[in-house]
Protein backbone atom coordinates (compact mmCIF):
# COMPACT_ATOMS: atom_id res chain seq x y z
CA UNK A 1 0.00 0.00 0.00
CA UNK A 2 1.51 3.42 -1.09
CA UNK A 3 1.11 6.22 1.23
CA UNK A 4 2.03 7.97 3.87
CA UNK A 5 1.63 7.35 7.70
CA UNK A 6 1.61 10.05 10.52
CA UNK A 7 3.86 10.02 13.14
CA UNK A 8 3.68 11.80 16.56
CA UNK A 9 6.14 11.81 19.11
CA UNK A 10 4.51 13.11 22.46
CA UNK A 11 6.48 13.83 25.67
CA UNK A 12 5.00 15.44 28.71
CA UNK A 13 6.77 19.11 27.76
CA UNK A 14 5.81 19.10 24.48
CA UNK A 15 5.04 17.28 20.73
CA UNK A 16 8.61 16.64 19.23
CA UNK A 17 7.37 15.47 15.99
CA UNK A 18 4.19 15.76 14.56
CA UNK A 19 4.29 15.01 10.55
CA UNK A 20 3.70 12.33 8.12
CA UNK A 21 6.37 9.94 7.60
CA UNK A 22 7.00 7.24 4.19
CA UNK A 23 8.67 5.24 6.63
CA UNK A 24 9.25 4.78 10.47
CA UNK A 25 11.63 2.47 12.33
CA UNK A 26 11.75 2.32 16.20
CA UNK A 27 13.74 1.04 18.96
CA UNK A 28 11.28 -1.80 20.53
CA UNK A 29 12.10 -3.63 23.10
CA UNK A 30 12.39 -6.60 21.58
CA UNK A 31 14.77 -4.96 18.60
CA UNK A 32 14.24 -2.52 16.14
CA UNK A 33 10.76 -2.52 14.15
CA UNK A 34 9.96 -0.42 10.92
CA UNK A 35 6.33 0.34 10.38
CA UNK A 36 4.89 1.30 6.76
CA UNK A 37 1.50 2.55 6.17
CA UNK A 38 -1.19 -0.43 6.62
CA UNK A 39 0.63 -2.13 9.52
CA UNK A 40 -1.16 -4.09 11.93
CA UNK A 41 -2.44 -2.17 15.08
CA UNK A 42 0.43 -3.15 17.87
CA UNK A 43 1.51 -1.73 21.22
CA UNK A 44 5.21 -2.03 22.72
CA UNK A 45 7.64 -0.41 25.40
CA UNK A 46 10.63 1.04 23.61
CA UNK A 47 14.01 1.04 24.98
CA UNK A 48 15.99 3.61 25.21
CA UNK A 49 17.56 4.44 21.57
CA UNK A 50 17.11 6.47 17.93
CA UNK A 51 13.60 6.74 15.98
CA UNK A 52 14.63 6.52 12.47
CA UNK A 53 11.89 7.85 9.94
CA UNK A 54 12.12 9.25 6.43
CA UNK A 55 9.69 12.50 5.81
CA UNK A 56 7.19 13.06 3.06
CA UNK A 57 10.14 14.23 0.95
CA UNK A 58 12.22 11.29 1.51
CA UNK A 59 14.91 12.72 3.73
CA UNK A 60 15.90 10.68 6.94
CA UNK A 61 15.32 12.21 10.43
CA UNK A 62 16.91 10.71 13.35
CA UNK A 63 15.16 11.47 17.01
CA UNK A 64 16.10 10.41 20.14
CA UNK A 65 13.68 8.28 22.42
CA UNK A 66 13.78 8.11 26.16
CA UNK A 67 12.35 4.83 26.51
CA UNK A 68 8.40 5.23 26.79
CA UNK A 69 5.78 3.54 24.51
CA UNK A 70 4.84 2.95 21.02
CA UNK A 71 1.18 2.65 19.48
CA UNK A 72 0.67 1.79 15.94
CA UNK A 73 -2.07 1.84 14.39
CA UNK A 74 -2.94 1.53 10.49
CA UNK A 75 -2.30 4.82 9.12
CA UNK A 76 -0.69 6.43 12.70
CA UNK A 77 2.33 5.80 15.06
CA UNK A 78 2.53 7.11 18.23
CA UNK A 79 5.24 7.48 20.71
CA UNK A 80 4.92 8.43 24.24
CA UNK A 81 8.53 8.96 25.92
CA UNK A 82 9.32 10.73 29.00
CA UNK A 83 11.66 12.95 27.09
CA UNK A 84 12.67 13.24 23.23
CA UNK A 85 15.12 15.22 20.92
CA UNK A 86 15.16 15.70 17.60
CA UNK A 87 18.96 15.19 16.41
CA UNK A 88 19.19 19.20 15.61
CA UNK A 89 18.02 19.85 19.28
CA UNK A 90 20.51 17.61 20.79
CA UNK A 91 22.60 19.83 23.45
CA UNK A 92 25.88 17.75 23.01
CA UNK A 93 27.71 19.33 25.83
CA UNK A 94 25.33 18.53 28.44
CA UNK A 95 24.92 15.25 26.82
CA UNK A 96 28.85 14.77 27.22
CA UNK A 97 28.41 16.58 30.91
CA UNK A 98 25.56 13.95 31.95
CA UNK A 99 28.03 11.71 30.17
CA UNK A 100 30.96 12.05 32.62
CA UNK A 101 28.79 12.29 35.97
CA UNK A 102 27.19 8.49 34.70
CA UNK A 103 30.56 7.10 34.20
CA UNK A 104 31.81 8.80 37.89
CA UNK A 105 28.61 7.82 39.99
CA UNK A 106 29.46 3.91 38.15
CA UNK A 107 32.70 3.83 39.14
CA UNK A 108 31.70 4.79 42.49
CA UNK A 109 28.90 2.79 43.53
CA UNK A 110 29.47 -0.89 44.01
CA UNK A 111 27.06 -3.78 41.75
CA UNK A 112 25.15 -3.89 45.81
CA UNK A 113 23.97 -0.89 45.47
CA UNK A 114 21.69 -1.78 42.76
CA UNK A 115 19.44 1.14 42.95
CA UNK A 116 21.29 3.72 42.20
CA UNK A 117 23.68 1.54 39.91
CA UNK A 118 20.08 1.12 37.23
CA UNK A 119 20.16 4.18 37.31
CA UNK A 120 23.49 5.38 36.98
CA UNK A 121 23.74 2.67 34.04
CA UNK A 122 20.75 4.28 32.58
CA UNK A 123 21.96 7.43 32.89
CA UNK A 124 25.06 6.85 31.16
CA UNK A 125 22.90 4.58 28.29
CA UNK A 126 21.09 7.91 27.74
CA UNK A 127 23.96 9.99 27.32
CA UNK A 128 25.48 7.37 24.98
CA UNK A 129 23.09 7.59 22.86
CA UNK A 130 22.27 10.85 22.51
CA UNK A 131 25.69 12.05 21.99
CA UNK A 132 25.91 9.09 19.18
CA UNK A 133 23.01 10.28 17.57
CA UNK A 134 24.11 13.64 17.62
CA UNK A 135 27.33 13.07 16.08
CA UNK A 136 26.03 10.40 13.54
CA UNK A 137 26.36 12.78 10.24
CA UNK A 138 26.38 16.13 11.26
CA UNK A 139 24.53 18.90 9.50
CA UNK A 140 21.38 17.00 8.92
CA UNK A 141 18.45 16.64 11.24
CA UNK B 1 -5.39 64.06 64.43
CA UNK B 2 -2.88 63.30 62.50
CA UNK B 3 0.10 66.32 61.38
CA UNK B 4 0.66 67.53 57.50
CA UNK B 5 3.99 65.95 58.14
CA UNK B 6 2.77 62.50 58.98
CA UNK B 7 0.07 62.25 56.18
CA UNK B 8 2.35 63.40 53.68
CA UNK B 9 4.51 60.58 55.08
CA UNK B 10 2.11 58.22 55.19
CA UNK B 11 0.92 58.71 51.44
CA UNK B 12 4.49 57.99 50.20
CA UNK B 13 4.83 54.61 52.04
CA UNK B 14 1.34 53.45 50.45
CA UNK B 15 2.56 55.05 47.10
CA UNK B 16 5.79 52.78 47.20
CA UNK B 17 3.81 49.70 48.22
CA UNK B 18 1.59 50.24 45.12
CA UNK B 19 4.34 50.42 43.19
CA UNK B 20 5.49 46.93 44.22
CA UNK B 21 2.26 45.20 44.34
CA UNK B 22 1.78 46.22 40.83
CA UNK B 23 5.19 44.79 40.01
CA UNK B 24 4.91 41.55 41.22
CA UNK B 25 0.73 41.80 40.24
CA UNK B 26 2.73 41.77 36.91
CA UNK B 27 5.77 39.20 37.28
CA UNK B 28 2.79 36.58 38.25
CA UNK B 29 1.11 37.20 34.90
CA UNK B 30 3.85 36.19 33.16
CA UNK B 31 4.74 33.45 35.19
CA UNK B 32 0.58 32.24 35.00
CA UNK B 33 1.46 32.68 30.38
CA UNK B 34 4.06 30.28 30.97
CA UNK B 35 2.43 27.48 33.51
CA UNK B 36 -0.21 27.87 31.30
CA UNK B 37 0.99 26.90 28.10
CA UNK B 38 2.73 24.21 30.22
CA UNK B 39 -0.12 22.72 31.24
CA UNK B 40 -1.27 23.52 27.34
CA UNK B 41 1.45 21.37 26.19
CA UNK B 42 1.25 18.69 28.48
CA UNK B 43 -2.48 17.72 27.04
CA UNK B 44 -1.77 15.73 24.29
CA UNK B 45 0.27 13.44 26.54
CA UNK B 46 -2.02 12.89 28.87
CA UNK B 47 -4.97 12.14 26.69
CA UNK B 48 -3.05 9.80 24.10
CA UNK B 49 -1.32 8.04 27.63
CA UNK B 50 -5.18 7.70 29.25
CA UNK B 51 -6.05 6.43 25.66
CA UNK B 52 -3.67 3.52 25.49
CA UNK B 53 -4.11 2.94 29.72
CA UNK B 54 -7.75 2.63 29.15
CA UNK B 55 -8.19 0.71 26.28
CA UNK B 56 -5.27 -2.00 28.14
CA UNK B 57 -7.27 -2.06 31.16
CA UNK B 58 -10.40 -3.24 29.50
CA UNK B 59 -8.20 -6.06 27.77
CA UNK B 60 -6.64 -7.16 31.42
CA UNK B 61 -9.87 -6.82 32.90
CA UNK B 62 -11.96 -9.68 34.17
CA UNK B 63 -8.61 -11.14 35.31
CA UNK B 64 -9.30 -10.07 38.40
CA UNK B 65 -7.07 -12.94 40.56
CA UNK B 66 -3.47 -11.57 38.99
CA UNK B 67 -4.49 -8.14 38.78
CA UNK B 68 -1.87 -5.72 39.55
CA UNK B 69 -0.91 -4.67 42.82
CA UNK B 70 -1.23 -1.13 41.88
CA UNK B 71 -4.82 -1.86 41.24
CA UNK B 72 -6.47 -3.45 44.25
CA UNK B 73 -7.75 -1.94 46.87
CA UNK B 74 -6.89 -3.16 50.43
CA UNK B 75 -9.06 -4.58 52.49
CA UNK B 76 -8.33 -2.60 55.45
CA UNK B 77 -7.34 0.92 55.71
CA UNK B 78 -5.15 1.87 58.73
CA UNK B 79 -2.20 4.10 57.26
CA UNK B 80 -2.83 6.75 54.31
CA UNK B 81 0.20 8.63 52.86
CA UNK B 82 -1.23 12.11 51.65
CA UNK B 83 0.46 14.38 49.25
CA UNK B 84 0.04 18.11 49.79
CA UNK B 85 0.69 20.80 47.29
CA UNK B 86 0.97 24.11 48.01
CA UNK B 87 3.11 26.81 47.09
CA UNK B 88 6.81 27.62 48.38
CA UNK B 89 5.82 31.53 49.01
CA UNK B 90 3.64 33.88 50.08
CA UNK B 91 1.38 36.49 49.06
CA UNK B 92 -0.98 34.90 46.96
CA UNK B 93 -4.09 35.40 48.99
CA UNK B 94 -6.02 32.35 49.78
CA UNK B 95 -4.55 29.83 47.99
CA UNK B 96 -2.42 27.76 50.78
CA UNK B 97 -4.80 28.24 53.27
CA UNK B 98 -7.85 26.62 51.07
CA UNK B 99 -5.32 24.01 50.31
CA UNK B 100 -3.91 23.56 54.11
CA UNK B 101 -7.83 23.52 55.34
CA UNK B 102 -8.11 20.91 52.91
CA UNK B 103 -6.18 18.94 54.30
CA UNK B 104 -6.76 19.75 58.27
CA UNK B 105 -10.27 18.46 57.73
CA UNK B 106 -9.60 15.58 55.94
CA UNK B 107 -7.23 14.34 58.37
CA UNK B 108 -9.73 15.01 61.28
CA UNK B 109 -12.07 12.77 59.62
CA UNK B 110 -9.97 10.07 58.96
CA UNK B 111 -8.41 10.55 62.54
CA UNK B 112 -11.82 10.22 63.60
CA UNK B 113 -12.00 6.90 62.08
CA UNK B 114 -8.85 5.82 63.45
CA UNK B 115 -6.67 5.70 60.34
CA UNK B 116 -2.85 7.11 60.58
CA UNK B 117 -2.27 9.85 58.22
CA UNK B 118 1.94 10.70 56.95
CA UNK B 119 1.91 13.61 55.18
CA UNK B 120 4.69 14.22 52.22
CA UNK B 121 4.46 17.96 51.32
CA UNK B 122 5.62 19.87 48.24
CA UNK B 123 5.68 23.36 48.65
CA UNK B 124 7.00 24.92 51.73
CA UNK B 125 4.24 26.55 52.87
CA UNK B 126 1.95 23.47 53.59
CA UNK B 127 5.23 21.60 55.17
CA UNK B 128 5.92 25.17 57.66
CA UNK B 129 2.26 24.84 59.09
CA UNK B 130 2.26 21.04 59.71
CA UNK B 131 5.32 20.66 61.21
CA UNK B 132 4.54 23.04 63.55
CA UNK B 133 1.77 21.22 64.52
CA UNK B 134 3.51 18.10 64.73
CA UNK B 135 2.27 15.93 62.02
CA UNK B 136 3.97 13.32 60.65
CA UNK B 137 5.70 14.35 57.83
CA UNK B 138 7.61 11.89 55.77
CA UNK B 139 8.65 13.20 52.78
CA UNK B 140 9.25 16.89 51.26
CA UNK B 141 9.71 17.79 47.94
CA UNK B 142 11.15 21.97 47.49
CA UNK B 143 11.17 24.20 45.20
CA UNK B 144 9.16 22.86 42.54
CA UNK B 145 5.34 24.33 42.40
CA UNK B 146 5.59 27.87 41.01
CA UNK B 147 9.13 27.63 39.72
CA UNK B 148 10.36 25.59 36.66
CA UNK B 149 10.06 21.48 36.70
CA UNK B 150 10.35 18.70 34.80
CA UNK B 151 8.65 15.67 34.29
CA UNK B 152 11.22 13.72 36.24
CA UNK B 153 10.19 15.65 39.71
CA UNK B 154 6.66 13.62 39.37
CA UNK B 155 8.70 10.58 39.04
CA UNK B 156 10.84 10.96 42.16
CA UNK B 157 8.17 11.68 44.18
CA UNK B 158 5.95 8.87 42.62
CA UNK B 159 8.60 6.40 43.37
CA UNK B 160 8.34 6.96 46.69
CA UNK B 161 4.61 6.69 46.69
CA UNK B 162 4.68 3.28 45.01
CA UNK B 163 7.30 1.99 47.22
CA UNK B 164 5.48 2.80 50.27
CA UNK B 165 2.27 1.41 49.26
CA UNK B 166 4.12 -1.93 47.11
CA UNK B 167 5.43 -2.47 50.79
CA UNK B 168 2.67 -2.13 53.07
CA UNK B 169 4.00 1.14 54.79
CA UNK B 170 0.90 2.64 53.25
CA UNK B 171 -2.68 1.65 52.23
CA UNK B 172 -3.68 3.92 50.45
CA UNK B 173 -1.94 7.32 48.81
CA UNK B 174 -4.54 10.81 47.99
CA UNK B 175 -2.91 13.54 46.47
CA UNK B 176 -4.42 17.10 47.06
CA UNK B 177 -3.75 19.99 45.13
CA UNK B 178 -5.51 23.12 43.41
CA UNK B 179 -7.36 23.03 40.56
CA UNK B 180 -7.20 25.66 37.86
CA UNK B 181 -10.83 26.69 37.19
CA UNK B 182 -10.17 29.41 35.81
CA UNK B 183 -8.57 32.98 36.26
CA UNK B 184 -10.65 33.93 39.13
CA UNK B 185 -11.48 30.33 40.71
CA UNK B 186 -9.14 27.58 41.71
CA UNK B 187 -10.26 25.04 43.88
CA UNK B 188 -8.48 22.80 46.02
CA UNK B 189 -8.93 19.01 45.41
CA UNK B 190 -8.33 15.48 46.49
CA UNK B 191 -7.38 12.94 44.47
CA UNK B 192 -6.41 8.93 44.97
CA UNK B 193 -3.20 8.15 43.71
CA UNK B 194 -3.25 4.73 44.83
CA UNK B 195 -4.51 1.94 44.43
CA UNK B 196 -5.29 3.52 40.98
CA UNK B 197 -9.27 3.47 40.64
CA UNK B 198 -10.86 2.90 37.77
CA UNK B 199 -8.23 3.65 35.11
CA UNK B 200 -11.31 5.29 32.68
CA UNK B 201 -12.91 7.29 35.51
CA UNK B 202 -9.53 8.41 36.67
CA UNK B 203 -9.05 10.80 33.70
CA UNK B 204 -10.99 13.98 33.04
CA UNK B 205 -12.66 13.12 29.68
CA UNK B 206 -9.98 11.43 27.31
CA UNK B 207 -10.27 11.70 23.67
CA UNK B 208 -12.60 8.63 22.51
CA UNK B 209 -12.76 9.06 19.01
CA UNK B 210 -11.41 6.06 18.10
CA UNK B 211 -11.38 3.55 20.45
CA UNK B 212 -12.97 0.61 18.74
CA UNK B 213 -9.77 -0.46 16.86
CA UNK B 214 -7.68 -1.17 20.24
CA UNK B 215 -9.48 -4.84 21.11
CA UNK B 216 -7.00 -6.25 18.10
CA UNK B 217 -3.97 -4.54 19.28
CA UNK B 218 -1.06 -6.83 19.49
CA UNK B 219 0.48 -6.67 22.55
CA UNK B 220 4.61 -6.63 23.07
CA UNK B 221 5.25 -7.65 25.68
CA UNK B 222 2.02 -9.18 27.21
CA UNK B 223 -0.44 -7.24 28.39
CA UNK B 224 0.27 -7.42 31.88
CA UNK B 225 3.65 -6.58 31.28
CA UNK B 226 2.64 -3.62 29.79
CA UNK B 227 0.71 -3.12 32.33
CA UNK B 228 3.23 -3.08 34.50
CA UNK B 229 5.16 -0.37 33.08
CA UNK B 230 2.11 1.72 32.49
CA UNK B 231 0.41 1.99 36.34
CA UNK B 232 3.67 3.34 37.82
CA UNK B 233 3.55 6.33 35.16
CA UNK B 234 -0.21 6.69 35.44
CA UNK B 235 0.84 7.61 38.99
CA UNK B 236 3.37 10.13 37.67
CA UNK B 237 1.01 11.71 35.38
CA UNK B 238 -1.06 12.37 37.87
CA UNK B 239 0.78 13.89 40.08
CA UNK B 240 2.34 16.19 37.09
CA UNK B 241 -0.61 16.98 36.33
CA UNK B 242 -0.86 18.19 39.96
CA UNK B 243 1.91 20.05 39.99
CA UNK B 244 0.76 21.87 36.60
CA UNK B 245 -2.32 23.01 37.82
CA UNK B 246 -1.24 23.72 41.52
CA UNK B 247 1.47 26.25 40.16
CA UNK B 248 -1.00 27.66 37.48
CA UNK B 249 -2.89 28.47 40.22
CA UNK B 250 -0.38 29.72 42.36
CA UNK B 251 0.36 32.52 39.65
CA UNK B 252 -3.26 33.28 38.88
CA UNK B 253 -3.92 33.65 42.60
CA UNK B 254 -1.36 35.88 43.41
CA UNK B 255 -1.96 37.93 40.23
CA UNK B 256 -5.33 38.51 41.47
CA UNK B 257 -4.21 38.97 45.63
CA UNK B 258 -1.83 41.74 43.86
CA UNK B 259 -4.30 42.95 41.79
CA UNK B 260 -6.58 43.48 44.97
CA UNK B 261 -3.90 45.18 46.97
CA UNK B 262 -2.85 47.49 44.09
CA UNK B 263 -6.36 48.73 44.10
CA UNK B 264 -6.42 49.15 48.11
CA UNK B 265 -3.44 51.21 47.67
CA UNK B 266 -5.05 53.55 45.46
CA UNK B 267 -8.17 53.92 47.27
CA UNK B 268 -5.50 54.43 50.48
CA UNK B 269 -4.17 57.17 48.59
CA UNK B 270 -7.17 58.55 47.83
CA UNK B 271 -8.36 58.75 51.23
CA UNK B 272 -5.08 59.96 52.75
CA UNK B 273 -4.76 62.86 50.45
CA UNK B 274 -8.63 64.18 51.00
CA UNK B 275 -7.41 63.81 54.66
CA UNK B 276 -4.09 65.55 53.95
CA UNK B 277 -5.84 68.73 52.18
CA UNK B 278 -8.45 68.89 55.19
CA UNK B 279 -5.39 69.28 57.46
CA UNK B 280 -3.66 71.75 55.30
CA UNK B 281 -7.22 74.10 54.84
CA UNK B 282 -7.88 73.39 58.55
CA UNK B 283 -3.91 74.78 58.68
CA UNK B 284 -4.39 77.64 56.79
CA UNK B 285 -7.62 78.64 58.32
CA UNK B 286 -6.49 78.27 61.34
CA UNK B 287 -3.14 80.61 60.70
CA UNK B 288 -6.36 83.16 58.88
CA UNK B 289 -8.00 83.48 62.46
CA UNK B 290 -4.73 84.15 63.82
CA UNK B 291 -3.48 87.16 61.95
CA UNK B 292 -7.20 88.78 62.06
CA UNK B 293 -7.53 88.37 65.74
CA UNK B 294 -3.69 90.01 66.29
CA UNK B 295 -4.59 92.58 64.24
CA UNK B 296 -7.87 93.65 65.72
CA UNK B 297 -6.05 93.39 68.66
CA UNK B 298 -3.61 95.92 67.76
CA UNK B 299 -6.05 98.27 66.38
CA UNK B 300 -8.32 97.94 69.66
Amino acid sequence: MAGNIMLEVVTPDKAVVSEEAQIVVAPGEYGEFGVLIGHTSFLTTLKIGMLRYKDSGGAERIVFVNGGFAEVLPDKVTILAESADRRRDIDMDRAKAALKRAEERLAEVSRREDFNFRRAEIALQRAVTRIKIGEARRGTA
Amino acid sequence: MATLKEVELKIKGVKKTQKITKAMNMVAASKLRGAQEKMEAFRPYAAKFADVLSSLAERAGGDEENAPALLVPRAEVKNIDVVLMSSDRGLCGSFNSNLIGKFDKYMKEKAAEGIEIRLICIGKKGRDYFRRRKVSIVGEHLGVVGARFGFNVAINAGRGLIDGFLEGETDEVQMIYSSFVSMSRQTPIIQQLLPITSVEQAQDAPEKEDTGYIAEHICEPSVEELMAEMLPKQVYVQIYKGLLETSTSEHASRMAAMDNATKNCKEMVESLTLAYNKARQAGITADLMDIVGGAEALKG
